[in-house]
């Protein structure tokens, strides 16, 4: 019997309501709740000194581009399952967006093969909402859940058709599967890619109005109830997205709403040198957006937080301002942008609430068995130093890409240690 | 090279001061006395290299540029986007590590991206010109039209310019908008709510959709041309509702101050956004920032083709 004692951290277990200075027990890759279940021989105990950090269940992010397969040259599983270690991450959800698509039963049980072969921690796919991501025909939802993949989502593009969206959640619904869903509307958008605002006006580049993502969260609201079935709203941007998503969940709407750090870390005015690092879809918005969603995290609109992890080659991103690939990589540096900002910079939540938010909140969305430390469970665990003060470095990533804005940053706050299945998959 | 100019790039008006603008008007007066001589030459930029890069099409933009060039004597070489290396799925920082290698002094560039001037210029040690980048900065335009106003009214400050049209897809109305406001212009923009949405009194502009109100305290009136060729259709119902609106048609024309001057980028599209007698009328300035833009242009590739040697 293989065995760790992680000794003497501040045990955080939201699931468990659980938070107190204490030892964490683990044997087979399992929770277990007392020492003496592995009184074994000495050599086979790990000791871990956990002093000044804190025993979290293993985070989980919702929401990662892996790119595999179709497009290695940006990131592998391996590469990104990688970067999600040394962020912190346990568990990682990844987009159907590849190519071929995450729209059909093969390419699901290829990903989960090559996530087993060369992942060092646990990938769970989701499939597509419509057939190649068209936004068309129905994907077989039915299969894909067969296949395994935990959500449906076109995400990176948007059912435009409200009729096929209704049938692909009330379908959803049959199968149990929650519909994830890129909130952009495609004829209020047109060919925007910066927030449309002061800084589109200056520089003249084409605007994307918060008014479509708000169009189609509005949308999803009323599909939610009608179809009384989970719509989840993927990064969200925009001030009368996050005002939509409370009023509906205060009349009881199964509608919920994901954040990612740069969304609060920044605002358009960093387009202003046209540096494609700041440019990702939904786009960067306002000061008042920004508040916005603060407020949205506090008060519990906003239940989720996650990455978009969206990794491109230097040479895809090195272009022309409107004729760059949307997106930055983000794995390494969301749960330091978190910490730093949410915890201590503006102290809108604790460090319980934050846990709960990359543990808790999103097993529940999605119906996972991990994001506890219950005995039992598997011995998915981060340990996280709230306090410790880090540099962000874009060359020493362990992503295979390098688009961040966030080189350079100090930040205060990140991931010491993970493990997967009670096995150390990475430490600083 | 005097101690009034350190900039090696020419990338759009915003990040200009006043006095920077002034200068470079000052240097062109220099430059259109030479344009009156007999020998239109001087050797300024002898064995330079210029690259008219234009990725977008243009006629005025970038003969006035190669002329300019010429009479400064440097050498120039004309690459459009049909005859570069960028149709067969080059980037333009590859296009432009290739110009540079040629060692080209000076690199003039027209393009649909906005911020593909910056993107070079951050890249390359050439000068970097923009000669209009999508809807961002046509700097040289805002400059030749603040060099026209200054010639014929004497100054720029406390004038009253208003500009019609097709803003929000106006790179012209950008550079105007900004080195015109630093010089001291009082600015209002007319046209459709759509193309001139209220966001731009951010700028420090007004912002007016009823042309008659306007026109009577105008010192200068410069009209954009409506680009309906490219123009979604969404944005206003017609040329006809347009010019019924926002044409400078003759009766309008009477609304205007004598003095007020009436300006263009061109090319004109007679009938819509101007009426023919308006625009070979007694305000009409239009050719003169024609001639005056080859002035600018010269004073800007000296300025800036000094620095980056």
């Amino acid at each position: 019997m293989r065995a760790t004692i992680i000794r003497h951290g501040r045990v955080i277990d939201p699931a468990d309501q659980r938070d107190e200075i204490g030892d964490l027990y683990i044997a087979d890759g399992k929770i277990v709740g007392s020492k003496p279940e592995i009184r074994n021989q000495k050599s086979e105990i790990d000791e871990i000194d956990a002093r000044n950090l804190i025993i979290a269940p293993g985070l989980i992010d919702i929401h990662v581009h892996l790119r595999e397969p179709g497009f290695g040259h940006k990131e592998t599983i391996a590469s990104g399952a990688r970067a999600a270690a040394a962020g912190g991450f346990t568990t990682i959800v990844c987009m159907p967006n590849t190519s071929p698509a995450g729209d059909n039963p093969a390419t699901i049980a290829w990903i989960r093969d090559r996530a087993r072969e060369t992942a060092c921690l646990n990938v769970l796919p989701t499939g597509a909402i419509s057939k190649n991501i068209a936004g068309e025909e129905l994907a077989p939802i039915g299969s894909l859940g067969q296949a395994g993949v935990v959500a449906i989502t076109d995400d990176g593009h948007c059912v435009q058709n409200h009729e096929l969206m209704r049938r692909a959640v009330e379908y959803a619904r049959m199968i149990g599967l929650p519909v994830l869903d890129h909130c952009q509307d495609y004829n209020l958008v047109g060919n925007g890619v910066v927030n449309e605002g002061y800084w589109s006006t200056l520089l003249g580049l084409p605007g994307w109005p918060a008014a479509g993502e708000e169009a189609i969260v509005m949308r999803n609201i009323l599909l939610a109830e009608l179809c009384d079935h989970q719509i989840h709203c993927q990064h969200i941007s925009a001030a009368g997205s996050v005002r939509l998503i409370r009023e509906a969940r205060a009349r009881g709407v199964k509608i919920s709403g994901e954040v990612c750090p740069h969304h609060i870390a920044l605002t358009d005015e960093a387009i202003q040198n046209f540096d494609t690092n700041y440019k990702m879809n939904p786009p960067l918005r306002s000061k008042s957006d920004v508040d916005a969603i603060l407020e949205g995290i506090v008060d519990g609109t906003l239940s989720i937080l996650c990455s978009d992890h969206a990794p491109h080659a230097g040479f895809e991103k090195e272009v022309e301002f409107d004729q760059a690939p949307f997106g930055i990589v983000g794995l390494e540096t969301e749960l330091g942008l978190f910490i730093d900002l949410l915890v201590h910079k503006h102290r809108k939540i604790d460090i319980v609430r934050l846990i709960e938010m990359y543990t808790v909140e999103p097993a529940k969305l999605l119906k996972l068995d991990a994001g506890t430390l219950s005995v039992g469970a598997p011995a998915d665990v981060t340990l996280i130093d709230p306090d410790l003060e880090w540099t962000v470095k874009i060359d020493q990533f362990e992503s295979a890409s390098r688009n961040s804005p966030f080189d350079s940053w100090q930040l205060k706050g990140r991931a010491v240690r993970t493990i997967v299945g009670g096995k150390t998959v990475w430490k600083l | 090279m005097s101690t009034n100019w350190n900039r090696k790039d020419l990338l759009g008006l915003r990040e200009l001061s006043a006095d920077e603008i002034n200068f470079i008007l000052e240097t062109a007066d220099a430059f259109k006395q030479v344009g009156t001589r007999e020998i239109k030459k001087v050797p300024a930029l002898r064995g330079k290299t210029l690259v008219n890069f234009f990725v977008e099409p243009s006629t005025r933009t970038r003969t006035s540029f190669e002329l300019a060039a010429h009479r400064l004597s440097a050498d120039v070489i004309n690459i459009s986007a049909t005859t570069s290396s960028l149709t067969k799925g080059e980037t333009l920082k590859d296009t432009a590590r290739n110009l540079q290698a040629l060692h080209a002094d000076i690199l003039v560039l027209r393009h649909g991206s906005a911020g593909a001037p910056q993107f070079l210029a951050q890249r390359l040690k050439s000068s970097v010109i923009n000669a209009g980048d999508g809807a961002h900065e046509h700097p040289t335009q805002g400059l030749l039209d603040m060099y026209t106003i200054r010639d014929k009214r004497g100054r720029i400050d406390n004038l009253h310019v208003v500009i019609v049209g097709d803003i929000l897809f106006s790179r012209v109305a950008r550079s105007n908008i900004f080195g015109l406001t630093k010089l001291g212009a009082r600015v209002t923009l007319v046209g459709p709510s759509t193309l001139v949405p209220r966001e731009f009194e951010k700028l420090g502009v007004t912002v007016s959709h009823k042309l008659d109100d306007v026109l009577p305290t105008a010192d200068v009136v410069n009209l954009l041309r409506i680009q309906h060729e490219r123009q979604r259709k969404e944005y206003f119902p017609g040329i006809g509702e347009y010019t019924t609106l926002f044409g400078l048609t003759k009766e309008r024309a009477k609304l205007l101050k004598p003095d007020c001057l009436v300006m263009h980028p061109g090319p004109i599209n007679r009938g819509v956004e101007i009426d023919s007698e308006v625009a070979d009328g007694l305000q009409s300035v239009i050719l003169d920032q024609v001639t005056n833009g080859l002035a600018v242009r010269m004073a800007v590739l000296y300025l800036c083709g000094g620095i980056a040697s």
